[in-house]
């Protein structure tokens, strides 16, 4: 009757949303008066899952998944789900995890709830919070049946902290024949750039920046920042940008700490799709832009002359609080 | 090839999101229904296929009488047949299996569904179909070459993306990149008229459980006022990111 997590690796390294599931799993087993048991491919050392309140950590080791593959990685999470009863399976939202969960849901014919942003209002029934429509709204859905899938959100739950050092065990799970039959064949993934989805301050620029050459500013201030870099649809449409950087209801979905958004008019589809943000700055030159009413700090002026100054600032701050 | 094209009926974009007096069902009161824009992309990347490779183009919906217009809609686009199952979509397990008995029964070899319905946010019918019939998936599809049996696609991945190679029969998740925006297609006159002598199947429901139900919703709070900072005095900005809002 456990609560199982899966905890995402890359090269043999924790990624931050593991320590949130594993903070999440871990209050949502209290909760539920049971035990959370990690689930990790090819970590190289499993015990800082203990400084999240994991005790258990059932390690598979497999050459094969030195590349994600849903398939497996679902198969063996169904393992793990029945090799420790576990009722509710936790993932988190990155794209891997969105992947992997609905095949697991649909093999365990389990319920599936994405975009969960709390702990569950009751754990018997259990019921969670998650945003729906884009954002404009929250749901609060009962996960029936004997086993759930919880998702949860980007940033919302954060990391729990407790005492303790997490036991490892190895896992491992038998793949069934066409496992691997999707496989990947090549990667490409900038190095030196944040993914939006891990980010926790995101710059974008807007049509407002009138063309490519001027994102030049926009770069530099997010590598002040350390942020990520996103735009407005429009800007991707015309090619001004690559597409994986388009954010809104029909582009990634962005939930950093803060979001600034410069010549951005703020249209309901990019707002749906950016207001799970934490704290949003718009700069805009003109006051009636609707952006303003989304924004809790706002620069009313242009943005060829305010964020040249804003970066100026940020060098002079980072420089005293170095 | 025999493709299936999901399609998922959903609020146009600009739409307010109301909730019922009670709190327990979205309120579609003077809401517009759309082709959900994920599915939009994967329809076109389908009439390519059909135009290019001789594909059958057949879409479905899970829902009742009122998805009809919308079905219309993807049929004036081009799609061959339209199957829609009477059924209300409760859950993503729900539609799932209702879908799973309308591949099974039409031998299609590649289905096209969304990456999420914009709706409820889902991202998981596809997924869970896949895992229903043990065909091959693809999620965050942005791109798609089927040559014979074997495919390759593009999946976008956080901070990039990813080449794989796999076979039909196969499900995808699509979304913007399987085609683009300017490739999308306005019904026109013709194809509207044309659309109406179309096929449309409907079946009843099969036999299936949920794995959720909504029970209520709320809405976020509302939002205080923006708070406005001289344009000729930037360092207070950079003062209030640090001491108050605490993310710099
Ligand atoms: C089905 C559908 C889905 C959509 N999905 C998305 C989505 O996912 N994401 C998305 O972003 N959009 C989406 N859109 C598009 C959306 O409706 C808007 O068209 C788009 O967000 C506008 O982009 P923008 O703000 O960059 O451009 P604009 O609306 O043109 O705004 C530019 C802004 O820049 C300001 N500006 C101009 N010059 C300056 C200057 N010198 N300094 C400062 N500010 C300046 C202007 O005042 C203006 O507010 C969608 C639309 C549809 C129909
Ligand atoms: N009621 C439905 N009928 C047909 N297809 C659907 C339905 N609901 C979802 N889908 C498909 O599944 C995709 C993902 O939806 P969801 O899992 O609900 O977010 C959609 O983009 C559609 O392709």
């Amino acid at each position: 009757m456990s609560v199982l997590v899966y905890t995402e690796t890359e090269n043999g390294s924790f990624k931050k949303n593991a320590w949130e599931v594993a903070s999440y799993g871990a209050q949502l087993a209290k909760a539920m008066g049971t035990d959370a048991v990690a689930v990790a491919v090819n970590a190289a050392d499993a015990s800082p899952l203990g400084k999240y309140g994991i005790a258990r950590v059932l390690q598979v080791s497999e050459p094969r998944l030195e590349t994600f593959n849903a398939r497996a990685v679902a198969s063996l999470l169904e393992q793990a789900a029945a090799h420790t009863g576990a009722r509710v399976v936790v993932v988190s939202s990155s794209a891997d995890a969105k992947f992997a969960a609905p095949l697991l849901a649909g093999a365990l014919q389990a319920g599936y709830a994405p975009n969960v942003v709390g702990l569950p209002d009751s754990t018997q029934p259990l019921v969670v919070r998650r945003t729906v429509f884009s954002n404009k709204g929250f749901a609060h859905t009962e996960l029936q049946g004997e086993r759930a899938i919880i998702g949860v959100s980007n940033n919302a739950f954060g990391m729990v902290e407790a005492e303790g050092a997490a036991t490892a065990e190895a896992f491992t799970p038998e793949f069934g024949e066409g496992t691997f039959a999707t496989k990947a064949v090549s990667v490409d993934k900038a190095t030196d750039k944040i993914a939006i989805a891990d980010a926790d301050i995101v710059v974008s620029g807007g049509r407002g920046l009138k063309g490519p050459e001027n994102w030049g500013m926009v770069e530099e201030l997010a590598e002040v920042l350390g942020a990520a870099t996103a735009c407005s649809k429009p800007v991707s449409d015309m090619g001004w940008r690559p597409h994986s950087e388009h954010v809104g209801q029909t582009g990634k979905p962005v939930a950093s700490n803060l979001y600034i958004a410069i010549g951005i008019s703020g249209a309901i589809q990019h707002l749906a799709g950016v207001n799970a943000s934490k704290v949003k700055v718009v700069i805009n030159n003109d006051p009636e832009a609707p952006f303003f009413k989304a924004a809790d700090y706002g620069v009313v002026g242009d943005a060829f002359e305010v964020v040249p100054e804003l970066i100026e600032k940020l060098k002079d701050f980072k420089a005293q609080n170095a | 090839m025999k493709i299936l094209v999901c399609i998922s009926n959903v609020p146009d974009t600009t739409s307010k999101i109301n909730f019922t007096a009670d709190n327990t069902a979205f309120d579609t009161n003077g809401v517009q229904f759309v082709i959900n824009p994920n599915d939009e992309f994967g329809l076109t990347r389908a009439m390519w296929m059909k135009e290019k490779q001789g594909a059958a183009v057949h879409v479905v919906t899970v829902g009742g009488p009122g998805v009809e217009p919308t079905m219309r809609k993807a049929l004036a686009i081009g799609a061959d047949e339209a199957i829609r199952v009477d059924a209300t979509p409760t859950d993503g397990l729900f539609v799932a299996r209702q879908l799973a008995e309308v591949v099974k029964s039409g031998g299609y070899d590649l289905v096209i569904a969304g990456r999420e319905s914009i709706d409820y946010n889902g991202g998981m019918v596809p997924g869970m179909l896949a895992a229903m019939l043990g065909m091959n998936f693809v999620n965050t599809c942005i791109g798609l070459e089927v040559d014979g049996t074997s495919a390759k696609a593009v999946r976008e991945i956080d901070g990039g993306k990813e080449t794989l190679e796999t076979s039909l029969p196969l499900v995808i998740g699509g979304q913007k990149g399987l085609v683009e925006e300017s490739d999308l297609r306005i019904p026109n006159m013709r194809g509207i008229m044309m659309a109406r002598q179309k096929k449309l199947t409907v079946v009843p429901a099969a036999e299936a459980t949920q794995g959720t139900a909504d029970k209520t919703f709320d809405k976020p709070a509302p939002k205080g006022q923006v708070k406005l900072v001289d344009p000729a005095n930037i360092g207070e900005l950079v003062e209030l990111l640090h001491k108050e809002a605490k993310v710099i």
